[in-house]
């Protein structure tokens, strides 16, 4: 990012106003289906997918995933993994078959 | 002696050392919040069927909205104040940036209220699972907003002379104070939904 140019530049302020409003839509888009009558998984998986297109405007455009080096996508490679073992540590609680 | 690579690119890794450096303390901090989120996941599988409360029942849907939006204009501010120093132009960089901090003070003492509304009824990080966890992240996330106006603060006010002797490392050093801060905005948007909503 850092040979920009002002025009480069002035094309990444438009998208960036883009992208705010992207998310205050989904922001009420969020808010408004936890007040739909659906079932628990739906309600998580919907507030889930909605958070997960946020979060991505945000990585990609705020902090410049969309254009960056093979070295930063490398090191978010090796974190994306580990923060998926991460989020399966409580799947092993089931496997506990001693204590019930 | 002078730190190396703060405005060169290194060859090896095509970056310079601000973006690398503060990448990996960026994935240091996924894994910090991610730990505790999966602690989430087990407490709220792991409770009795029945006794997880819905986080609408206990906590206020309209704060936390508000706050929403407040951090996102914040990360929107953030990205501004770089994209004017990248133009050249410091009097928008101050302007966007006292807003960030604005608007960080503002989501700190919306978040003030939301813990006095809570002890005022007797709602502490002792009466339940939920209530504990619930402390702990947002109390954490809160620690990384004050963090922020730190940083962000320090950059406003006695930090900004290194724009007139080494523009190119000061605008380097927003940039990485942006990559923070919109990894502390990213946080919450996953927080939001998920002690909040569900």
């Amino acid at each position: 990012m850092s040979v920009d140019s002002v025009e480069d530049i002035k094309k990444h302020i438009k998208v960036y106003i883009m992208v705010f409003v992207a998310l205050m839509v989904l922001t009420v888009v969020t808010v408004g289906v936890a007040y739909l009558p659906l079932t628990v998984p739906i309600a998580i998986t919907l507030a889930l997918i909605i958070a997960s297109i946020k979060g991505s405007l945000v990585a990609s455009y705020f902090m410049h995933l969309a254009a960056e080096k093979s070295a930063i996508y490398w090191t978010l490679l090796v974190t994306a993994a580990f923060f998926l073992v991460l989020m399966f540590v409580p799947l092993l609680t089931t496997l506990d078959t001693i204590s019930r | 002696m002078e730190i190396p690579y703060t405005v060169n690119t290194r060859a090896d890794t095509g970056l310079n050392n601000v973006k690398l450096g503060i990448w990996l303390f960026l994935a240091s901090e996924v894994m910090l919040f991610g730990g505790l989120f999966s602690s989430y996941v087990l407490l709220r599988v792991g409770a009795e069927p029945g006794t997880w409360p819905l986080g609408a029942e206990i906590l206020s849907i309209p704060l936390a909205t508000f706050n929403t939006i407040v951090l996102i204009a914040s990360s929107v501010t953030m990205v501004m104040a770089w994209a004017s120093l990248k133009l050249g132009n410091l009097g928008k960089y101050k302007l966007y940036m006292g807003s960030t901090v604005a608007l960080a003070l503002v989501f700190l003492v919306v978040k003030a209220f939301e813990y006095a509304d809570k002890f005022s009824h007797h709602l502490y990080p002792s009466e339940s699972t939920f209530l504990g966890i619930y402390f702990l992240i947002t109390g954490l996330h809160g620690l990384h907003i004050v963090g922020g106006v730190i940083v962000n603060s320090y950059f406003l006010f006695p930090g900004v002379k290194m724009w007139h002797t080494a523009p190119e490392r000061f605008t380097n050093r927003i940039e990485a104070a942006g990559l923070y801060w919109h990894f502390v905005d990213l946080v919450w948007i996953f927080l939001f939904p998920v002690l909040y909503l569900l």
